[in-house]
């Protein structure tokens, strides 16, 4: 039995998993990425708390997670707009804490975007599986056990007596809205969809549907059809846009299954993947068709404003 | 434009903004996944030596390759290049090929029975064949492993016999057990682990298709030959394979 201490899990919340940056070089044997759904706000976190930007952090979704700490230690919690409380005094997101041996760390629920996340400084120490701690529930893999956080878990981390906390300035903190634009790289199985197919799918609107989670968002809107039922099993990249035979399309996120069949009529660029993980049933998107180097520029435009803000120091 | 040829019989298509999809054929055959082989360790060579940083993954199929590159580093103009470089001597590589002689024939007993395969009787009944028959037929060939992926473990074999090639059910199964023995169209395989699955399942195998403590992790690689072979209730238990509780019947 391992003595590590570091955060206990008082309350799980609806779904909190531990996620570094990813899985990567396991599709051989049929593992998929896992990694944060919004890849932008996790690293935001690793940022906040100094840590390097894969640091082994939380993934909370929709929220009500609450951890007690066992040492010293520095949090920060990024994403949707969960309230965030230490021992009971309600604090700020986007931001680093000091908190000591005995705090209560408790999070809300989110009420715009979906997801947060609380990472602590030098990572939640986990024993990696394949690579990687990101936890992928439907493989049984990553994390402390292979699924989500449970009630009395202990995650383990240093101890840490930093003295200065790190703040990102309010207007420069994303924005979520309900509405996302979902920048598409025509690919794949594209010329198996006629040319008013593909106006249709990128001037039409569609709706998050029930079926969302960390594998796919399935929506519902204009039926969409191909002139191929299906090709030989292919991989399936991150955010590829999939069309089954009911023509309603899924795009298919962290957790998709490695290779498959269906037809995919592009792929959602990963900057616009990480606002589709913010968003939840009801909410709306709508596709619009992009070449490679216009999704290259957007991703650079992304990493360069990511890495020329400075944090603020505060204390 | 989407499409270039490095070599007469690589088209090389975008997948997505760091993936790039290697098309071989449009047909699956085992001298189409023997070149898709071929490629990919072409490229993991590379991977491992002046690609490291530019390459992040691969995902090998029936008869494509995807590629994905690390968009920090390079772009799908410099890993086109590179890919055409690597595999324009796919074909002499092919003659030549020494890692190719590390396939292996592996034997995955299989306890066919109505307890543990509860689609023989639709599969026999529309070949026109008894159950013995479609058991014998799906154990008398081997079969290529194809492709590993969908789930962890998962190895795609084929080519089933035209006979007992059945369609993939029209509801699927809400829970399929571990080790069941399954046939989709011409492909069957063993399900790794309790699934969602619509494959018809025709038996069960006491195997471990995936065990992250075990080492290799897999019985199989892709490459593989498989051949199944039937056993006794008895030795599937000794084996340490377990009966579920029940499988879900399909009417």
């Amino acid at each position: 039995m391992s003595l590590a201490i570091g955060f206990l899990v008082k309350r799980s919340g609806m779904l909190s998993l531990i996620q570094d940056a990813g899985r990567f070089g396991a599709f051989n044997i049929g593992l998929t990425n896992g990694g944060p759904m919004d890849l932008g706000a996790f690293q935001w976190a690793n940022r906040l708390c100094a840590n390097e930007l894969n640091a082994t952090a939380i993934e909370m979704t929709i929220g009500g997670l609450a951890l007690t700490a066992q040492l010293n230690s520095t949090i920060a919690v990024t994403g949707s707009n969960m309230p965030l409380s230490i021992n009971g005094q309600v604090k700020e997101l986007w931001r680093s804490y000091h908190v000591k041996a005995g705090d209560v760390i408790e999070l809300g629920f989110a009420t715009q975007g979906l997801r947060s996340y609380l990472a602590v400084a030098d990572g939640f120490t986990i024993t990696e599986s394949f690579g990687s701690t990101a936890t992928v529930c439907r493989e049984n893999v990553g994390g402390l056990t292979g699924g989500k956080l449970k009630t009395g878990d202990v995650l383990p981390c240093a101890n840490q007596n930093r003295t200065k906390n790190l703040i990102l300035p309010d207007k420069l903190r994303p924005k979520f809205s309900d509405e996302v634009i979902l920048h598409t790289v025509p690919s794949y199985q594209q010329k198996h969809f006629s040319s008013h197919q593909q106006r249709l799918f990128f001037s039409s609107e569609y709706t998050i549907s029930k079926n969302f989670d960390r594998m796919g968002y399935r929506l519902n809107g204009k039926k969409i059809s191909c002139d191929i039922d299906g090709v030989l099993s292919e991989g399936i990249c991150h955010g590829a846009v999939q069309i089954p035979a009911d023509g309603q399309p899924i795009v298919l996120m962290n957790d998709r299954q490695t290779i498959g069949g269906y037809p995919k009529i592009g792929a959602v660029s990963s900057v616009d993947t990480a606002m589709l993980g913010q968003l939840s049933q009801g909410c709306k998107v709508r596709f619009e068709p992009i070449s490679m180097e216009q999704a290259h520029n957007l991703f650079h435009l992304n990493l360069s404003r990511f890495n020329r803000i400075q944090l603020d120091i505060c204390d | 434009m989407l499409t270039e040829t490095p070599s007469a019989h690589i088209n090389i298509h975008i997948a997505g903004e760091n993936a790039l999809m290697l098309y071989f054929s449009k047909q699956a055959s085992s001298d189409v996944s023997a070149k898709v082989q071929q490629a990919e360790r072409l490229i993991r060579h590379a991977m491992n030596d002046y690609l490291s940083t530019d390459i992040i993954d691969l995902v090998s199929s029936y008869a494509s390759l995807m590629v994905i590159f690390n968009l920090t580093t390079t772009d799908h103009h410099q890993i086109r290049y590179k890919l055409r470089i690597i595999l324009q001597n796919l074909d002499e590589f092919s003659k030549v090929d020494g890692d190719a002689v590390q396939a292996e024939l592996v034997e995955l007993p299989v306890y066919y029975a109505l307890e543990s395969g509860p689609d023989l009787t639709i599969i026999a009944k529309r070949a026109k064949l008894s159950v013995d028959q479609v058991i014998d037929i799906h154990q008398a060939q081997e079969y290529r492993v194809y492709a590993i992926g969908f789930a962890p473990g998962f190895a795609y074999l084929g080519e089933v016999d035209e006979r007992i090639a059945a369609p993939r059910l029209s509801t699927p199964r809400m829970k399929v057990p571990k080790g069941a023995v399954a046939i989709a169209d011409k492909q069957t395989a063993v399900y790794p682990n309790v699934s969602p699955g619509g494959w018809n399942i025709i038996g069960l195998c006491p195997i471990d298709m995936f065990d992250a403590t075990s080492s290799p992790i897999m019985p199989v690689k892709v490459g593989d030959k498989v051949k199944f072979k039937a056993i006794t209730k008895s030795e599937f238990l000794s084996l340490g394979g377990e009966l579920p509780q029940a499988i879900e019947t399909i009417l």
